[in-house]
Order: C-alpha cells, then structure tokens, then sequence
C-alpha cells in the first residue's frame, strides 16, 4: 500500500467500520521530514509561465510504483508554515497532489492569504469527507487553482459535528452554494454564510445524507409521507 | 319585381357573406397553421405533420376535435366571468372586421364609406379580449403578456395608423371597395407610390398581431404563453383563432391599401392579359400535384382522399377559367371580377401571412424595450416623415403638375433618407446608451 | 458586497414607480429553464432586481451511490448526470479512477477517447447553440444543430451501441475496439462541419437583433468570473485564456495543436461567439487524432476487481460545460469512500444572480441559456 504507514493521511488506513481511527490533529506526524520521496519531488511550487505553457504534472506522465500520500515539505509548505506556524497541521502529497491540513479556525485567513499572496486564486471545489469514527469527523476539502502557476492545491480543516467552520463565502463567490450544499449534506456549519440553508434537498429534510451513518436506503419519511402522498420513495 | 330582388340582395347577399367568413374562417385558420407547419417544417429540413391524412392535410381538423373535446380548466383565483368572456371578446373583433373588407367586388358584407375607418378601430379592440383575458387569469405569466400586449399595440397602433394615413391620402377615400378602385385609376398599385408607407405597414402589423419577430405577448420561451398561459381547450383555441384572424385582417388592409386589392397585376395593360390564365393554370398544377403524389401514398384511403382533391382543383380551375370564354363573359359580366378578384385577393393575403411565417422562423425575438425603441424612436417619426412626403408628392403632382415618375421617386429617396439619418442617430444611441446589468 | 451575494435580499429596495414588485416563479416547468431549473424573480415592472435559483429537484443522490457501488459499478451513473455531454463525464470519471489507482490508458485507448470527447464537445455545443436560439426566438438554428448532432449520435451508436447515455469508456481504456469506419464516418462529419458553422453564424451573429439580444446582457468580468469559479466558456468568454487541455492535459490532448478562443467583454455574444469557435477547433482536433491512432491494445493493466490504495486524487477535465472535476476518496476497498463531482453547470449557474440584475424579463432566459446548464448535472 502506501510508503510508510504513519504517512498515511489521518484514519485513511481504516475503511469506514473497523478500527479506531488516529486523533487526527494530534497526529502530529513529522511533518517537516526532510526525505520527501520523489513523487513530491514532481510537484514542484516555483512559479511557471501562464496558462498555456507546458504543465508542470502532466496527469499522464508514468505512474510512480507506490501510490499513496506521503508528508511534503517543499517552498510552498514552507512559505505557508512561516506564515501561519502551528495552524499548518500537516501537509501531504496524493497522487502528485498536494494537500495541506489547516487549523479549522485559521481557515479563512489561510484562504485569503492562498488567494492573494499564493495566487491560487480560483476556487475550483470545496466540499467534505465524513470519517465517522474520528473525534473531528468532518473534513473540509477545499480545492484551489492557480492561473499564474498553473497548480492546484487543496486545504483541509477538520471540524467535529458541532464545530462550526468558517465561511469562505466572503473570499470566493463560488462557495456560497458549495458551503450550502456541504451544510445540506453534511450538517457542517458555516460561519459567517449570509444565507446557509439546504440547497438540493427541501429546506425541511430532516438528516444529512452524505454522513456515513445516513444508509442509502434511509430517507426522511414523515416528509415524503406528507409531501408527496406515498409512504415511502423506494 | 326588380324592387323585391334589389330587396333581398341587399338583405341576403351580406348574410350569406356573413355566414361564409364566419363559417369558413376557422377552417381556413386551421389551414393557416397547418401551412405554417409545413413551411416552418421545409425551411428547418424535416417534414412536418404528416400522420393525418396524406401529408398531414386533415391535421387542423384532429387539431380542432382535440381542443374541443379538452378540458376547459378555469383557474380557481381567475375572475371567472372576465375569464370565459375574454377570448370572446377577440374573437369577435377579429371577426367584425372582416366585416368591412372586400374580398373581390362580390365579396363583401358592407361597403362602409368609413370602412378603413371601422377595421382599424374595430381590430384595435381586440386587445380588450387579451388584456381582460390576461388580467383575470390572476398569474403573473398573463399579467406580464397582457401588459406587454397593450403597450406594444399602442405603440404599434400608432405607427400602423400613419402608413395607412398615407395610402389614404393617395387613394382620397376610407371605403375599401373605391381604395382598390382608385389603384386601378392609378394605374399602379400604392407600393410603389409609397414604399416606406408599405414597409412600415408590415412591421407595425407583425407587432400589432404578436407575430415573431415582435411575439412578446407570448414569447413561449420567457412567458411560456403570456396571456393565454392559464388557458385550454377550446377558450385558448379562441385566442388562437383571434390571432389568426387579425392576421388575416391585416394582410387584407395591406393587400387592400398598398397591393391593389383584388386587381390583377397591371390590370390595365392588355399586353398582360394573359395572366388571366394564372388562377386556372395554378390550380391545374396544384391538382396535378395531388394526383402525381396519390400513387405514392400508403394507405388506398389515402390514395382516394389525394384523387379527390386533385379533381378538386381541377374542378376549381374549371369555374376560375369559366368567365374566360367569351360567351359565358357576355352572359354573366360581373363573374370574371367577382371570381378572379377574389383569387388574386386571397393570392396576394396569402402571399403577406407567407412573409409573415418567413419573418418568424428567420428572426430572433425582440425585447421588450427594443420593440420600443424601434416603434418610438424610428417607426412612428418616419411614418410622419412618410405621410409628409405622400402629401408633398400629391402636391407636387396635383397643384404643380409634377409627373408622377418624379414626384414618387423623389419624396421617396427623402424619406428614405430620413429613414436612414433615424437608423443611424438610433444607432449612436444606443451604443452611448449600452444596456449594463447593475449590480 | 456582501449584501449584494444575497440573493434574495429582503430589506425593501425602492422601486422607480414606487410601485409593488412582484415575485415571479420561473420553473420548475417552464420551456426555457432548460429543465427543472427554479428561479424566483424579484420584479420591478419587468426589470429584474433580484433573483434567487432554487435547485434539486432532480436530486438522485449520486455521490451517495457512488460510496455503495465498486468503481466500475459506479460508471454508468455519471452518464446520468450531464446527459447532453455523457462522454465528457465518463472520460472524467475513467481517468480519475486510473489516476486513484496509478495505472493508465494505452496510447490508442487515449486517442480515441480524444475523439469521441471531441465529437461529444461539439454534440454539446450544437444543441446549446439551437435551444439557446430557440430561448432568444430563433427557432430555425435548432433544427440545423440537431441535424448534424444527430451524426455524431450515429457514430457514438456504431461505436457502443448507445446514443446519449453512453458508458464509453472503461476505467483502464476501452471495452470497445473502434469500429472500421470510425476513422472515415468522423471525417465525414467533420470535412464540410465548418460550413455547416458557417451557416448558422449567417443566422445569427451579425443579425442585428441576436446582436441587440445577446450584446452587453449578462457581462461577467474577468474578475467576477473567477470570484464565482466559472469554468469553461463562460470563463474563457470573460477573457481568461484558460483550458484544462492546453493547461494539464490530460488523455492524449498533447498531442494536437489547437487555440483557446477567448472574448472580451464576458457577455452573451462573447459566450456565443467562443462556443462556436470551440467547435471549430474540436472539429481541427478531430481530423487530427484520425489522422494517427496508434495501434496497440485498448486496455490497459487493471484487474477485474479494483482496489486503489488509501489516498485520495482530484481530477479535472475540460467537459463541454467547463471544468468538470471528479474528487475520489479510496480506503482501499472496492468501493470509493467518497466521490465527489464538481459539476461545471452547478458552479457557473452560481453567477447567475450576478448577472440577471438589473436585466429585463427576456434576458432571464438568454443568461440561463448562455450558461448552457444541464440539469442533470447541477442537481446530480
């Protein structure tokens, strides 16, 4: 599987049900360690010619041997550790992609500064991953691009059911829905979002379906029973 | 004796006149849509209605049993009266205009001495029917389409109102019977006396009739049907049938006005009279047609149906041809006018409802304050421009002795070039005046 | 700012009459919101003041049934989300597994993928040109555009045996051998295609009243259009020369020389103007890949059962509608632990408020025509 199995990504290691997973956080896994494999080596920050210009991870290039995510520590983790220190939890590299964890509270303020300072200034995705078993379950992913640098580059804060994430909505236009639908599927909410209401299920749904322990076949049933007449959608 | 037949024509011959237009008109709407599906069909490569009757020829009538046997569903907010009185209302002023206007020197109902007068007026009411019918739908879809249906036609109305100010100046008379007479005297028809007058009459008529280009009323995309959104069955089949009977009203202004009316081309010109032939020759080819494509049809019922309607024609062609053998046109003087005229009447109407099917399918939809801009800011000055320069060649002609070759040509070029200086300001207009989206 | 990203904003905005606005529903049935789109209106008269989209009324859940199906069981689904473009959405969905799993496609499984991505592209365009000129009240260009669509249909069908819910493609290639012709019947196609471009260009774009209707609406700047993550045409149209093909190829795209066309001004016109150059370029890509496609196998090495090691891999690709992003989440097992879908029609339609207000009635529909939605896709 993976290089080393304490690089692994938080709980990554467990599939869903079985084994406690890793604090997350706490890991506090070497994140600075020096023998970055060469995957990380591929990806490196320093700026490139705009769009258009040969890019800097061909996706078809020939697959390393071993997938999986290994720590990074490049210019670009760097310049963001120098910046915010210890709200940089860690920082990984997938498939060629990098990843960095990010204090939940500092969110906002390492987006601005992703945004004007990195120039990752397109907000391509933000959405989230519900790992059930671990204290902070809810991972929020944000996926960034960069015009200038043709890179992207993906953030990750962890929150726990009841903690409430900032909002980036007031950074990228883009997220106000993207947060919306992070809310309706997850139930995370969002700090400062002027207007966090469901936004592909009724705004009176009860539950949130992405979360792990939502089955597929569970549904609201007192809603479809009122609103649509039927005892039930399946 | 005399007295007593002198009697009932007079009672009779309009009643039957107007049984027939009553009668007949909504079969002959039903035509109209269907050859506006066929031609929409030709000019977007694909075939149309082709599953009722050989080439979808009794399409209109499954058509109009299907709207009649349909639920007529009333909205439970509407105004109920308004609502089922409404469509009534269009109806009936499309089809009281009809009323007035000459079909041929036989056809008419009632040669009104205000006749151009009493169409007008008569048709403008018709936006009753859709504004009342839109307002006591109680949804803002017909709210929105009835709204944009009376500005438009007032802003219409307007323009429309000037270009048949200037053939009325022309021809010196409101009754339609002695406007087409006096295109004969002319010699030429009001076209090509006043061809800005003509070109201002067609655009205001697509506007005032909610045809596309200028269909804002019930723009299908924005609206979904504008005022008619909330009705069915056969209360929308009225509206329907509204829509085509103005349109048929406003080709016959037009053709009455600008085209000649029920004359020949160059009626006057005997080195022509061989179009007299055309009507019969045309119906001929068509009956042809239908016969040549009756073998071809799948079904022998089918088959049958396209034999009959090629004899049909060519029964047709038999009585259009029938005025041209010298004997029966001595028996009968007034046949030759009274058949020919109202073929090339309904020719030439048929000819205008074509452009206006051409229009549709060729032109994007305008918005809202373009339509006005273009009623307001061009069409109504040169339409005053038009009537300007009517009256200026009618003076040049009658006061100074002008020839008509000169004093056509020349108001005409300056009008045109207003025409253009307005295209060209509007232009400059609009591109100080560029439509930003505020945020 | 902030006030104006509410869509709905409810403190009272003075109306130029004075008179009451009215709250008008658009959708979910309406013949131009371009299927089960909601919006809510705010009007003044027929001006827009503001607006509010109210979506998911073809919610199917498929991020929830992607957790509960093997990757390949998974496939098929994504057909179902952009049904207008659903080889566009397979390519997506095969390379970001093959991404997750390290292995890839052979040469030729890429080439071809490049053309039926293309041909798909064009598809996708021509039925955007013909329903966004039916929305603005041409109804002769949608005929033309289905026409030739339905070429590309022909050759999707005698490729897979599908029309509009392909399944293209497998994770690791191709099932499919390329039939004999496909190199024959996509030159046929794509030979006299400029003209038929040509054609509906004498329709539309120097008619003066497309030009009035689609001139200055729905303007979406630069920066605007990369505050609201637009992707695609519509960012391409505000001025941003950027395509995931030329910027991180994927698949075989290397390998063809094609241009970005770009606008300027980031209105209706621009969006118009550049999908119709897409297509022209899609068609030059097309001739190129049939020039050379490598011999050799069509699938390449992945097992019958799939088990991508832990980690988790983001992949874009440029879809007809704009960047189409596939985010999959394995813990080893056969089944994704999450995928996530980015789906380009959700994002753009974001801008939509922004661009509607102070629009009229009419350029409702142009603005949601020209973001060229697909339901399926925003609501998935």
């Amino acid at each position: 599987m993976a290089n080393d199995p304490e690089e692994k990504q938080p709980s990554a290691s467990s599939p869903s049900e079985p084994s406690a997973p890793k604090p997350s956080a706490s890991a506090g896994e070497p994140v600075s360690k020096p023998a970055a494999p060469p995957a990380a080596a591929a990806k490196p920050p320093a700026p490139k010619a705009p769009a258009g210009a040969p890019p800097p991870r061909p996706p078809a290039a020939p697959a390393p041997p071993k997938e999986g995510p290994v720590a990074l520590d490049n210019d670009l983790v760097k310049r963001y550790k120098e910046k915010f220190g210890p709200a940089i939890l860690e920082a990984w590299v997938d498939r060629k992609q990098a990843i960095l964890v990010v204090a939940r509270e500092l969110l906002a303020e390492i987006a601005v500064y992703s945004r004007d300072d990195e120039k990752f200034d397109w907000l391509s995705d933000l959405t989230a991953l519900d790992w059930p078993k671990r204290e902070k379950r809810f991972d929020i992913v944000l996926n960034m691009y960069s015009f200038e640098k043709n890179e992207r580059l993906r953030l990750k804060a962890q929150a726990s059911a009841d903690e409430r994430v900032p909002s980036v909505q007031g950074i990228w236009a883009t997220a106000n829905w993207m947060e919306r639908e992070v809310y309706d599927m997850f139930g995370v909410v969002f700090e400062g979002h002027p207007d966090l209401k469901r936004i592909l299920l009724p705004d009176e749904w009860q539950g949130y379906p992405l979360r792990k322990d939502y089955d597929i076949l569970t549904q609201d049933t007192a809603w479809v029973r009122e609103n649509l007449g039927i005892e039930s959608g399946q | 004796m005399h007295a007593v037949i002198q009697y009932l024509i007079s009672i009779w011959v309009p009643l039957v006149c107007a049984l027939v237009i009553v009668g007949v008109l909504p079969l002959v709407t039903g035509y109209i849509v269907l050859m506006e599906r066929k031609v929409m069909a030709d000019m977007q490569a694909r075939l149309g209605p082709m599953r009722v009757g050989p080439h979808g020829l009794l399409q209109p009538i499954a058509d109009a049993v299907k709207l009649l046997i349909k639920e007529d569903i009333i909205p439970d907010e509407a105004d109920k009266a308004i609502f089922w009185i409404a469509p009534l209302i269009s109806v009936t002023a499309g089809m009281l205009a009809m009323s007035a206007l000459a079909i041929g020197p036989w056809f008419q109902i009632a040669d009104l001495n205000v006749g151009l007068l009493f169409i007008v007026g008569i048709s403008a009411l018709g936006i009753f029917g859709i504004v009342l019918g839109g307002w006591s739908s109680n949804s803002h879809y017909s709210l929105l389409g009835a709204l944009r249906s009376a500005a438009q036609l007032v802003s219409y109305e307007t323009a429309a109102g000037m270009a048949v100010v200037g053939a009325l100046l022309l021809a010196g008379t409101l009754s339609t019977r002695e406007i087409v007479t006096a295109q004969g005297d002319y010699g030429t028809w009001f076209i090509f006396a006043a061809p800005v007058g003509f070109f201002i009459y067609v655009v205001a008529s697509i506007a005032e009739t909610n045809r596309a280009p200028f269909d804002l009323p019930e723009a299908e995309s924005e609206l979904v049907a504008g005022y008619m959104t909330e009705y069915s069955g056969f209360r929308w089949a009225l509206y329907f049938l509204a829509e085509y009977t103005n349109m048929v009203v406003v080709a016959s202004i037009a053709t009455t006005l600008f085209l000649g009316g029920w004359l020949r081309p160059f009626a006057g010109t005997p080195a022509f009279n061989f179009l007299d032939y055309f009507p019969s020759a045309l119906m001929i080819f068509v009956g042809a047609y239908c016969l040549y494509r009756a073998p071809k049809q799948p079904v022998k019922v089918q088959q049958l149906f396209m034999m009959v309607l090629g004899l049909a024609f060519f029964g047709v062609a038999l009585i259009l041809a029938a005025p041209l053998i010298g004997r029966v046109n001595d028996m009968l003087p007034g046949l030759k006018p009274g058949l020919h005229g109202a073929f090339w009447f309904l020719l030439k109407v048929g000819s205008y409802i074509y452009l206006f099917m051409w229009l549709r399918f060729t032109f994007p939809r305008y918005r809202f304050d373009q339509l006005m801009r273009l009623g307001w800011q061009f069409l109504i000055p040169l339409s005053i421009v038009n009537v300007m320069g009517i009256g200026l060649a009618l003076v040049l002609h009658r006061q100074w002795g002008w020839s008509h070759w000169t004093a056509f040509p020349l108001t005409t070029a300056l009008t045109l070039l207003v025409a253009g200086w307005l295209g060209w300001a509007g232009e400059k207009k609009d591109k100080e005046h560029v439509f930003v989206g505020e945020s | 700012m902030a006030d104006e990203r509410i869509p709905f904003a409810t403190h009272a905005e003075s109306t130029v009459l004075g008179a009451d606005e009215i709250v008008l529903n658009m959708g979910p049935q309406h013949p131009s919101t371009h299927g089960v789109l909601r919006v809510k209106l705010r009007l003044d008269g027929e001006k827009v003041i503001g607006s509010e989209c109210v979506i998911g009324y073809l919610h199917r859940g498929v991020e929830k049934i992607a957790e509960h199906r093997s990757y390949q069981q998974f496939a098929p689904y994504v057909d179902r989300m952009d049904y207008v473009a659903a080889v566009s959405n397979g390519l997506g969905y095969c390379e970001a597994v093959e991404k997750l799993l390290g292995a890839e496609a052979p040469p030729r499984a890429r080439v071809i993928r490049v053309i039926l991505t293309e041909l798909q592209r064009i598809a996708s365009h021509l039925f955007w040109l013909g329903t966004h000129a039916l929305d603005i009240g041409a109804l002769t260009p949608l005929f033309y555009c289905l026409r030739e669509r339905e070429e590309i249909l022909k050759i999707f069908e005698k490729y897979c045996g599908a029309r509009l819910t392909t399944h293209a493609f497998r994770i690791g290639g191709l099932q499919y051998e390329a039939y004999d012709e496909l190199e024959k019947d996509v030159e046929r196609f794509c030979k006299p295609f400029d003209k038929r471009v040509d054609e509906y260009e004498s329709l539309l774009t120097e008619n003066r009243i497309w030009v009035g209707r689609t001139k200055g609406i729905g303007i979406l700047t630069a920066a605007e259009a990369i505050d609201y993550g637009a992707s695609g045409p519509v960012i391409r149209a505000s001025g941003v020369k950027w395509d995931i093909r030329k910027a991180m190829p994927y698949a075989a795209y290397d390998q063809y020389k094609f241009e970005i066309p770009t606008g300027k001004n980031g209105d209706t016109y621009d969006r118009y103007i550049v999908r119709l150059e897409e297509m022209r370029q899609s068609r030059l890509i097309c001739l190129q890949a049939i020039e050379n496609i490598p011999a050799g196998p069509i699938m390449g090495k992945v097992g019958k059962v799939l088990k991508p090691p832990p980690g988790e891999v983001y992949h874009a690709i440029e879809a007809p509608k704009g960047e189409l992003g596939y985010y999959i989440v394995s813990d080893g097992t056969t089944q994704p632990y999450r995928v996530r879908i980015r789906p380009p029609s959700l994002i753009n339609l974001e801008a939509f408020d922004k661009m509607i207000r102070g629009h009229l009635v009419a350029d409702v529909v142009a603005i949601i025509g020209t973001l060229d939605i697909v339901l399926g896709e925003v609501d998935r």
